[in-house]
């Protein structure tokens, strides 16, 4: 592979952000350099340079020139590999849903659930109420359809990509239970589904390690 | 098939003036209806059920909401004349880039300035000319974000300079000394029909202003 062809994503392993890239890489059978930035630890010369704005990961190199923020990479990647594996509907207003729907899950709902699995006592209950309601709008946008996307995974699940696993992890290590098979039928069903597809799953992070940091991160507000 | 356009709205909205700006770029005639937030009318709460909040878009009793993605779901729409986002996919990034830079950050430090005393006050001030800055330096020398095209994150940015004199007035600012190749570009901006058409009148935002502190906050 020739220099101006080269894809380079600087990211965290345990990071659902970073994966979000790393799955439509995959998805879309695009090869790509890997480097892992210890953000917690030390910010890295390169990732400071490619990312002056917020310094954080995901960034995406291509050709030379950087991209960062999950979703803005996630479109780049639409518009640049056009033929494979399309992550977005064409009609027009079926983009505008997905968009939506995925920066509902990006604003709004991640926090929400982070916050009742591991915010403090004092505003537990609340939490859990507003992690519900998203999750109530979420489970009835999904439907009987497989993934948010239809038949096949899409902008919206990639968006969700916590959601379906990440969650269920915090969940266990935090004693919380919000997204409960009775409560959530669908999205359970989604989860199993999305977490279970042979591309995504090699590349979501093994799930003792992510319990362990958690634990070891948030464990003061274990119920 | 007729187009049918209807946008709820709030008139001193810098979000609602981005979709009014991107409409009239593109010759739409549209409906405008002015909600009254405090008493949201029930095709507001029937279109935006999650959120609850303007703008909505009805395109053809089809409603689109979240202010950038209007922007976006018009220009492909509508996509014969004024692009309104790149077409090379980097520099659609870019535009993508800083137009989530600028949803996430103006909105609460611009509050901060107007809508808050003493210290939080003075944080929310040093915060807001920060934020401005940085805009600025992206703008660089070139006529618009984009470059030489009145474009996307022109038009994410626009609204919040009819908002610039409420916040000198109560902020105790002044913009212009701290951002000047800013205020030239908003200047330039103003001289498109389809921006001064959408952005309300300064003096009317610092009244409304003025309501909304005598209403919320404790003198």
């Amino acid at each position: 592979m020739n220099q101006e062809e080269q894809v380079q994503l600087l990211g965290l392993w345990g990071s659902p952000f970073s994966k979000r890239v790393e799955m439509v890489l995959k998805l879309k059978g695009i090869s790509y350099e890997y480097i892992e930035e210890d953000v917690y630890v030390k910010k890295s010369h390169l990732l400071l340079n490619y990312n002056p704005i917020h310094k954080k990961v995901p960034v995406l190199v291509h050709q030379g020139r950087s991209i960062a923020e999950s979703l803005v990479i996630v479109e780049y990647i639409e518009d640049t590999w056009k033929t494979n594996y399309p992550m977005l509907p064409h009609d027009p207003y079926e983009r505008s849903m997905a968009r939506f729907w995925a920066k509902y899950v990006d604003d709004k709902v991640m926090l929400t659930l982070w916050k009742a699995c591991w915010g403090p006592e004092s505003v537990r209950e609340k939490m859990v109420e507003e992690a519900c309601e998203g999750l109530k709008y979420l489970e009835e946008e999904l439907g009987d359809k497989q993934f948010f996307g239809g038949e096949t995974i899409g902008f919206v699940d990639i968006a969700a990509d916590f959601i379906a696993y990440w969650f269920g992890i915090a969940q266990e290590a935090s004693g919380v239970m919000i997204m409960t098979a009775e409560a959530f039928p669908r999205l359970q069903r989604w989860s199993r589904n999305f977490v279970g597809n042979n591309i995504i799953k090699e590349v979501l992070p093994p799930k003792e390690k992510l319990m362990a940091l958690f634990k070891a991160q948030f464990g003061n507000n274990a119920a | 098939m007729a187009n049918e356009v209807i946008l709820l709205d709030f008139w001193p909205s810098m979000f609602g003036m981005r979709t009014r700006i991107a409409l009239r770029e593109k010759g739409v005639e549209f409906e405008y209806r002015d909600e009254d937030l405090w008493n949201k009318s029930p095709l507001l709460l029937e279109t935006n059920p999650v959120h609850k909040k303007v703008p909505v878009l009805i395109h053809n009793s089809k409603p689109v909401c979240e202010s950038t993605i209007q922007v976006q779901y018009i220009d492909e729409v509508w996509s014969d004349k004024n692009p309104i986002l790149p077409s090379d996919p980097y520099q659609r990034a870019q535009a993508r880039f800083w137009v989530d830079f600028i949803d996430e950050k103006m909105y609460d430090a611009q509050r901060k300035v107007w809508g808050t005393k003493g210290e939080e006050q003075e944080t929310g001030k040093k915060e807001f000319i920060e934020l401005l800055k940085t805009l600025e330096s992206e703008l660089g020398d070139k006529t618009y974000f984009g470059g030489d095209d009145f474009g996307y994150v022109d038009i994410g940015l626009i609204g919040f300079y009819s908002w610039f004199h409420a916040y000198e007035k109560y902020g105790n600012l002044n913009i212009e000394s701290e951002c000047p190749k800013l205020i030239a570009w908003a200047k330039t901006c103003m001289q498109r029909e389809s921006v001064a058409k959408s952005l309300p009148d300064s003096e009317k935002v610092i009244e409304f202003v003025t309501e909304i502190r005598k209403k919320f906050m404790i003198e």
